[in-house]
């Protein structure tokens, strides 16, 4: 693919795929009940079980996407992650743009418009 | 002999099982996305499909980055839906139809598709929630045989439009090959703009939207000039689940035309999109031509 950046758009390729490895798959593991569970008992036990890096780690501590992203994160794994605060695609967008949730919802109907 | 009935497209954002579940189908936010399912179950009703091959895009639940096949499909007799970590509810087994599925398989590859084919298969919602829109009252068992096809839209290098145009024009020609009696209807689901990571997240594009919504129909080909980077640029990083109704178009092959159409924007962070075709021609005849 042509590799110029899109700005603000994450391409998510080889390099990221194999830098985020341990990262997605930790969050992978979140389709199980069972791991959610024990992440939310242990988080660092659980980090240190899949073996993520120190600035996967910083992220996840952070909760915050766009650090996660640049971590190698994949928003597909990382929405699992997302979902065991109850947070949904609307949260984690107002979050990464910097909006409210309000103002990410309005933001949303407006390109509708 | 198999024959092509008519080709579906739609949305499958997440929260459409989650809308479904609290009762919200009839509320103002929701209503437009649901009605607009109104004159595809008359459809179904008259048509009376026996098989759907879904054209779908799987989103972690199935496979993950360890294998990640381009082009795969179902080959099972069924295939379950499962917890996919941020809680819609689970949907019921899905039945399939695996001599159909080997037929597809072997006149795929020997088409030059090299299918990954899969005898366990784990459904998401871009397989499941479509098919619960086409059947909302369905109880423990779906009254159609479903075949899954998954193209990867998770991690680059993906496969370009022209090649998902390709895959579809292989589908079509296996399907009328088919020798036993069905009737297939083809699902493509996914899109149509979207993007939810990233600083741009919440990107929509409404212009790009209403093109492929007009496109896909009259001048399908159209759309399959476009290179990846460009549809990430117009339609967001998730906008490339294009692709599946890039393929569910080709597989309906020759002239088209809209039983029903409907786009609303937002549904959810999406550009919604429900969108029901046939052949211009009476299904059978493009086996005959």
């Amino acid at each position: 693919m042509d590799q110029r950046p899109i700005p603000g758009t994450p391409i998510f390729d080889g390099r990221r795929a194999q830098g985020g490895y341990a990262l997605n798959k930790m969050c992978y593991s979140f389709n199980h009940e069972a791991n959610r569970r024990e992440f939310s008992a242990d988080e660092e036990a659980y980090m240190a079980k899949y073996g993520l890096n120190e600035a996967q780690k910083a992220a996840i501590r952070a909760r915050n996407v766009l650090a996660l992203i640049a971590a190698g994160g994949n928003v597909y794994y990382l929405a699992k992650f997302a979902g065991i605060f109850g947070l949904n695609v609307q949260d984690i967008g107002a979050q990464q743009t910097g909006m409210t949730i309000d103002a990410f919802k309005a933001h949303l109907v407006a390109q509708g418009a | 002999m198999a024959t092509i009935i008519g080709g579906l497209a739609a949305s499958h954002v997440p929260s459409i099982g989650g809308a479904i579940a609290r009762g919200e189908t009839q509320t103002p936010y929701w209503k437009p996305f649901f009605d607009a399912f109104n004159p595809v179950h008359a459809w179904l009703a008259d048509k009376k499909p026996d098989v759907a091959i879904v054209i779908y895009n799987d989103h972690g639940l199935n496979f993950f980055l360890d294998k990640m096949p381009t082009f795969a499909i179902g080959v099972a007799d069924h295939y379950d839906n499962a917890d996919e970590g941020w809680g819609i509810p689970v949907l019921p087994s899905f039945e399939g139809d695996p001599e159909l599925s080997w037929h597809l398989a072997e006149s795929l590859v020997g088409d030059g598709f090299d299918m990954t084919m899969c005898q366990e298969l784990l459904v998401d919602h871009a397989f499941t929630l479509p098919i619960k829109l086409m059947y909302p009252n369905a109880g423990a068992r779906w009254p159609l045989r479903t075949i899954p096809i998954t193209i990867n839209s998770v991690q680059h290098p993906l496969p370009t439009a022209a090649r998902c145009w390709k895959l579809g024009q292989a589908i079509g020609r296996a399907v009328i090959s088919y020798p036993k009696d069905a009737r297939v209807v083809i699902l493509g689901t996914g899109g149509l703009s979207h993007q939810l990571d990233g600083e741009r997240a919440g990107f929509i594009n409404k212009d790009f939207d209403l093109l492929c919504m007009k496109d896909i129909v009259d001048d399908p080909e159209a759309l399959t000039h476009f290179t990846n980077r460009q549809i990430v640029e117009l339609a967001g990083s998730q906008g490339v689940e294009l692709m599946t109704w890039i393929a569910m178009r080709a597989a309906l092959g020759g002239p088209a035309r809209a039983v029903s159409r409907h786009y609303h924007a937002p549904l959810s962070n999406t550009g919604g999109a429900v969108l029901l075709i046939e052949p211009a021609s009476e299904p059978g005849r493009m086996a005959a031509e």
